[in-house]
């Protein structure tokens, strides 16, 4: 494909991509999170009983459909590789990490996006902390920072993940006791779109940043690092389609689509310093990474153990995060989130170091 | 001619080595990596930078011959 072509079909996905988050909201979903892939892991983990935040508690079934989105149309591809060895351990940190940033801000990147496009000037915050996380990352990238490489593994291996993601369905759909669900008017985890549009919604999404690799940490990092503006293209045209569906929606059907200001922003609080800091760790750790969560729910599709590794590190930072009142609510931060997502950005940090300026042959 | 190898590298680990290579402004570099990403990114970069890419395949193996 040739580089115009590319850029044509990621700026086209990104404009479905933005339309199908906002419908997802007039379906049901919280607020300003069509799609988050931070707050859908998390909301899972508690419907799993890994925490027991009852307000976020329900197996996001677009979590689901991103993965099988990716995996059928990478095996369709026949780009479903199976791979995995590199650093899976370090990956599972900066996993859990990462979910502490996107917490202490309320959404990963995706969801950063959609609160722009929702009117949350909140965000910007959270963007320039992001946009600064990346620099750190990029920074060394460009000294030789790298995980080791991966290996290919047995096709067994690569298909366990998106198989997992077949039985959340099964779970969903069944509902036995043991799956929690968050209780109507208990807050976001309550609110959600039918099972099968959440479903279609991340089967189309997955598909489509399966095939555009789209990724919202790799628009920022590879400006930078190479001039390269095809990912970056991806990220603006989601927020431009949000932006103008969100104002259709609401000029159509009379709800609140689109508010601008600070102030009373759905899941979102007003300290503008620790959604810098939360995004920033989110940012520094996706670049370590490779990719945004989103990017990594994809690579799993495609047979990528490290990344499945990556997503498991992100859903148990997302069960401590509940569990050790580390999450912000809309009252802000709490000071424990703080001290975690100061913990977290000398961690990785550490791991950036370690993985750059080591001699240690792999 | 200059070879390198990115096999198990994912991106954008091996558009990097790539660009730290064409610091020595050779007219003719090879790179093997082994995933698609890496094919099509190292290849978008190489064009980039004025060079002609070709591609061979071999068993999931992408060997890019990259010249001025």
């Amino acid at each position: 494909m040739n580089m115009k072509k590319e850029k044509t079909m990621i700026i086209i996905a990104g404009l479905i991509i933005g339309v199908i988050a906002s419908l997802l909201v007039f379906f049901g979903n919280p607020a300003n999170m069509g799609f988050c892939i931070a707050c859908f892991l998390r909301d899972t983990s508690g419907a799993l009983g890994l925490h027991s935040a009852g307000a976020v508690q329900y197996i996001r079934p677009e979590i689901i459909g991103l993965v099988l989105g990716s995996f059928l149309l990478a095996v369709f591809r026949k780009e479903f590789a199976p791979r995995g060895g590199s650093s899976p351990m370090t990956r599972f940190m900066l996993g859990f990490f990462v979910m502490i940033g996107c917490l202490m801000f309320l959404g990963c990147p995706f969801r950063m996006i959609l609160r722009l496009a929702g009117g949350d000037l909140n965000a910007i915050f959270g963007l320039v902390g992001f946009a600064a996380g990346i620099l750190c990352g990029v920074f060394f990238l460009n000294r030789g920072y790298s995980l080791k490489r991966t290996y290919k593994l047995p096709k067994a291996e690569g298909i366990l993940f998106p198989a997992v993601q077949a039985v959340f369905l099964a779970l969903l759909v069944a509902a036995p006791a043991f799956i929690r669900f968050s209780e109507e008017g208990a807050g976001p985890g309550a609110k959600h779109a039918a099972v099968i549009i959440s479903l279609a919604a991340g089967l189309i999404v997955g598909a489509l940043a399966q095939n555009t690799r789209l990724c919202m940490v790799g628009g920022i990092r590879d400006v930078v690092l190479f001039r390269e503006w095809k990912l970056l293209f991806g990220f603006v045209a989601i927020l431009i389609s949000a932006l103008i569906t969100n104002l259709i929606l609401g000029s159509v059907t009379g709800g609140t689509f689109f508010q601008i200001g600070m102030a009373g922003q759905p899941v979102a609080h007003m300290d503008g310093l620790w959604n810098g800091l939360g995004m920033l760790l989110a940012g520094f750790g996706c670049v370590l990474l490779g990719g945004c969560p989103l990017r990594q729910l994809v690579l799993s599709g495609e047979g990528n153990t490290d990344s499945a590794v990556t997503v498991i590190g992100l859903m148990v930072g997302a069960a401590f995060a509940h569990n050790f009142g580390l999450a912000s609510s809309g009252e802000g931060p709490t000071a424990n989130g703080k001290i975690a997502v100061i913990i977290g950005i000398v961690v990785v940090t550490a791991i950036a170091c370690i993985n750059t300026f080591s001699k240690e042959e792999a | 001619m200059k070879v390198l190898d990115a096999r198990g590298l994912s991106c954008p680990e091996p558009v990097i080595i790539m660009r730290k290579a064409m610091m020595s402004k050779d007219t003719e570099y090879q790179i093997v990596v082994d995933n698609v990403v890496s094919r099509e990114n190292v290849t978008r970069f190489a064009e980039h930078q004025g060079y002609k890419v070709t591609v061979s395949e071999n068993n999931g193996e992408y060997t890019l011959s990259i010249r001025k």
